[in-house]
């Protein structure tokens, strides 16, 4: 395989890491309006993820990096043409952040509150926006190559708030919520783990039609496509994933549906990546116009290095928050919450 | 190639390079005190374990929350710094992303991760990890601290002083040729040791700062003697390597951009020996041709550029016209400045390198004061403790100071000889698209600096939390309930 294609892949594994982990932090988040009753249901909740949403988050910096790294043209495109979408991203993960942290240091209840406020809106914006702009990537900008070398973004924030885009946002904020409830009921005993479970019961139905219908019109936008099997064959997969989720929640089977959720997370994105394929930004404008793989990514005597890094880093990483994940494996209760926090 | 920059992109060039500086000084009040505290804390958490004494643990707890409170501010503002190379400096990060995105990316993977999951470990480990793989946690995290300060300043290096490259002409951009060169760049093995040792000078005068204060009310008095005692000669041990790696970093500085030392001294023209004085204070005019007044130093500039006291340094007004001549000639769209002026905005380099030594030497020289005074556990008069606390954000002020000269000073480059900052700015981002990030990151950031400064004084207030231990000892020893440790939001 050429590197160049092997750095898409890995670009494309990192944020799906990014999306199945940092995705149940923002369903958590979006829960707590939901499933918190009093101030130590909140807690709970927010405790679920407490040691490890940092290291979640920390997926998308890497991804960031590594895109830059791997592919610098595909990196400076994106993001100063996503830019307004990707301010208001920074601000929601900003808010959110320190909310965790700040929440009970304050005085009074309407410190909470608005700190509680931030989590919510925190974890909306973020799996919507991202939903909005990787489904405007799949679908095509309007990109042109520049006169002073790179490519050139011609649209605005309008330009994503397409119909396709809204879905996409939609989709990623259903799917991303269930994930978050299946992971509280996995991780809290007795009422709490019955309120999670039962609201996913519900979400999960309007995330099977809103995923399903996107897959859909992701498939229909391309036909005659040399990698439309490939899309065909992740998006089946992907549904069979979210379908197969919410039957184990209904049956109380929470390990099997989380894993079906994280199946659909990660083989959503992967239809996604098989519609960019060959290139990185396709361009709505002219096909030719597209930026490709080659076209994007660093040379190879960069590429190399970086594999090499990868090689040696990766499974470390992997095996260090796998031992984070064994450590914090117990399911959290009402009386594990002490009436002061540290 | 390049046409010429329109009023417009301009307007976009000036918010952008003020949102870089405010976003950039703004993270950089939290980090430094993350390297610094992350040591501070991870020591005194070994010396509880080590000797299990009470104090030591209720001071890791204390100074442990103050830091959590700082460190989830360092997180958010991260993730900013790394988005708006793409955002705002998209041309500069298609240029130079093939060898400026590795040390990001190795930062990522080596650092950022090491460091996000052992602060999880460290902060909700207290009661389920044994005692010495909890303190191993701490330790771990300011190894990532460290770790990615290395890379971030490697990266950073690199707009200093280029090295490990070859320009791809094909291609229209800057190559990787040597990942060695760029990592063991001579800026960043100097500028390395120069910030962690400025970041140590800041967390003791923190530590100095929140021991006075509780001192002065006569309240754990035990423990905030020994905090005292710590912080004062983290201080000042740390203000001697600052010293030291400042002037080798002085020297890499005039060799690699002689520019930026003759900027800090405002020296319009060659001098040497005793003529390559270092002026303590000036007043002249703007363009340096009338001085009205100054203290001078004879020798003292060459000395802290070259080392030696005959060295010679060079002038403002000479290195124009050299640079001119290599860097304004046919095909230089990237190297030209379109005003013409290779000296950044003289007044800022001087005064900042300036207030920088001064404020460094300031904290040091309370942390001296402050040593000899509480030899003995004697009650002091109320204003040594409130200059002690109010010391403590100079050295803070000092990092910042020093990153403006630093980066200031740079100007009018983004990448030294290279490219110069007009031409990496993003050329599709209209100006009121940058104004808006501007205007909301001044707000968000001001707000929650209100926030976080409340909360760090809260805690710092409320002091070291009371601890049960079993078997207590007269000596201040015992075992403490692992359950009273545990942590939770």
């Amino acid at each position: 395989m050429e590197l160049t294609t092997l750095w898409f892949l890995i670009v494309g594994v990192m944020l799906i890491g990014y999306f199945i982990l940092d995705g149940f932090d923002f369903g958590v988040g979006i829960s707590l309006p939901f499933l918190g009753r009093d101030d130590t249901d909140r807690r709970v909740i927010i405790n679920t993820i407490g040691p490890v949403w940092d290291l979640n988050e920390t997926w998308l910096i890497v991804a960031g990096a590594s895109l830059f790294a791997a592919f610098p043209e595909w990196y400076a495109t994106m993001f100063s043409g996503f830019y307004l979408a990707l301010l208001l991203i920074l601000v929601a993960l900003i808010l959110r952040g320190v909310s965790f942290e700040y929440r009970h240091q304050g005085k009074g209840r309407s410190w909470t509150r608005w700190f509680d406020q931030f989590i919510f809106w925190g974890s909306v914006l973020p799996p919507f926006l991202w939903g909005v702009a990787f489904a405007n990537l799949a679908q095509g900008l309007p990109i042109v190559p520049a006169d002073t070398g790179g490519w050139l973004y011609e649209g605005s924030l309008l330009t994503l708030l397409n119909p396709y885009g809204l879905l996409g946002g939609l989709a990623v904020l259903l799917i991303v919520w269930v994930h978050g409830l299946v992971f509280i009921s996995l991780k809290t005993v007795g009422e709490m783990r019955d309120r999670a479970r039962a609201l996913a019961t519900r979400v999960g139905v309007a995330a099977i039609v809103a995923g399903a219908a996107f897959l859909l019109w992701t498939i229909l936008q391309h036909v005659g496509s040399e990698t439309l099997w490939l899309i065909v064959l992740c998006s089946a997969v992907a549904a069979v994933g979210l379908i197969g989720a919410w039957v184990a929640n209904l049956r109380g089977r929470e390990g099997w549906a989380f894993t079906g959720n994280t199946v659909a997370i990660a083989f959503a994105l992967l239809a996604i990546f098989m519609a960019l394929f060959p290139n990185v930004m396709p361009s709505s404008i002219d096909p030719a116009y597209s930026m490709s793989i080659d076209g994007a990514a660093s040379s190879q005597k960069t590429l190399e290095l970086m594999t090499w890094v990868a090689i040696f880093t990766l499974p470390l990483v992997l095996a260090y928050q796998a031992w984070t994940y064994w450590v914090f494996r117990r399911r959290l209760t009402r009386e594990m919450i002490p009436a002061s926090a540290h | 190639m390049y046409e010429q920059l329109t009023a417009a992109s301009l307007d976009a060039l000036a918010l952008a390079r003020w949102q870089f500086g405010l976003t950039t000084l703004y993270h950089f009040i939290f980090v430094p005190l993350t390297i610094g505290m992350a040591l501070l804390v991870a020591i005194l958490q070994t010396a509880w374990v080590r000797t299990g004494k009470t104090k030591y643990l209720r001071l890791t707890k204390l100074f442990g929350k103050m830091f959590l409170i700082n460190f989830a501010m360092g997180v958010v503002t991260g993730i900013v710094q790394e988005f708006q190379f793409g955002m705002n400096w998209s041309d500069y990060s298609r240029f130079v992303g093939d060898i400026f995105g590795a040390p990001l990316a190795m930062e990522g993977l080596i650092a950022f991760f090491f460091e996000a999951t052992f602060i999880g470990l460290w902060i909700f480990g207290w009661d389920k990890l044994p005692k010495k793989i909890h303190l191993m946690t701490i330790w771990f995290v300011w190894i990532g601290t460290v770790l990615s300060a290395y890379f971030i300043l490697a990266a950073n290096a690199f707009m200093q002083n280029p090295v490990g490259f070859d320009i791809n002409e094909e291609r229209g951009r800057a190559e990787l040729s040597s990942i060695g060169d760029v990592l063991l760049n001579p800026v960043a093995v100097t500028q390395f040791p120069h910030t962690i040792f400025a970041s140590l000078m800041f967390a003791g005068a923190v530590i100095v700062a929140v021991a006075a204060w509780h001192l002065k009310r006569n309240q754990f008095v035990d423990e905030m003697h020994t905090a005292l005692r710590f912080g004062a000669w983290t201080n000042i041990l740390a203000f001697l390597g600052v010293g030291l790696t400042g002037h080798s970093l002085g020297m890499v500085m005039t060799e690699t951009q002689p520019m930026k030392m003759a900027a800090a001294e405002a020296l319009y023209t060659n001098a040497s020996g005793a003529d390559a004085s270092f002026s303590v204070f000036s007043w002249g005019t703007p363009d340096g041709a009338h001085e009205i007044f100054s203290i001078r130093i004879p020798y003292l500039l060459s000395f802290l550029s070259t080392g030696t006291f005959d060295g010679s340094v060079e002038g403002i007004r000479n290195l124009q016209a050299d640079y001119e001549a290599m860097y304004c000639g046919a095909d230089s769209m990237l190297t030209c400045p379109s005003d013409g002026s290779f000296a950044p905005i003289i007044w800022i380099t001087y005064w900042s390198f300036r207030w920088m030594i001064g404020l460094g030497a300031i904290a040091a020289l309370v942390s001296a004061v402050g040593l000899w005074l509480t030899r003995k556990k004697e009650q002091l008069p109320a204003w040594t403790w409130r200059v002690a606390v109010w010391t403590a954000p100079l050295p803070m002020l000092a990092s910042l100071v020093g990153w403006v000269f630093t980066e200031m000073g740079r100007q009018p480059w983004i990448v030294f000889g290279v490219m110069t900052t007009e031409r990496g700015v993003s050329p599709g981002v209209p100006g009121w698209v940058v104004l808006t990030s501007l205007i909301v990151f001044t707000v968000l950031y001001g707000a929650l600096a209100v926030v976080e400064f409340k909360l760090i004084v809260k805690a710092a207030k409320a002091g070291p939390p009371e601890i049960e231990v079993s078997d207590a000892t007269d000596d201040g020893t015992g075992e403490p309930n692992p359950q009273q440790l545990a942590t939770v939001y």
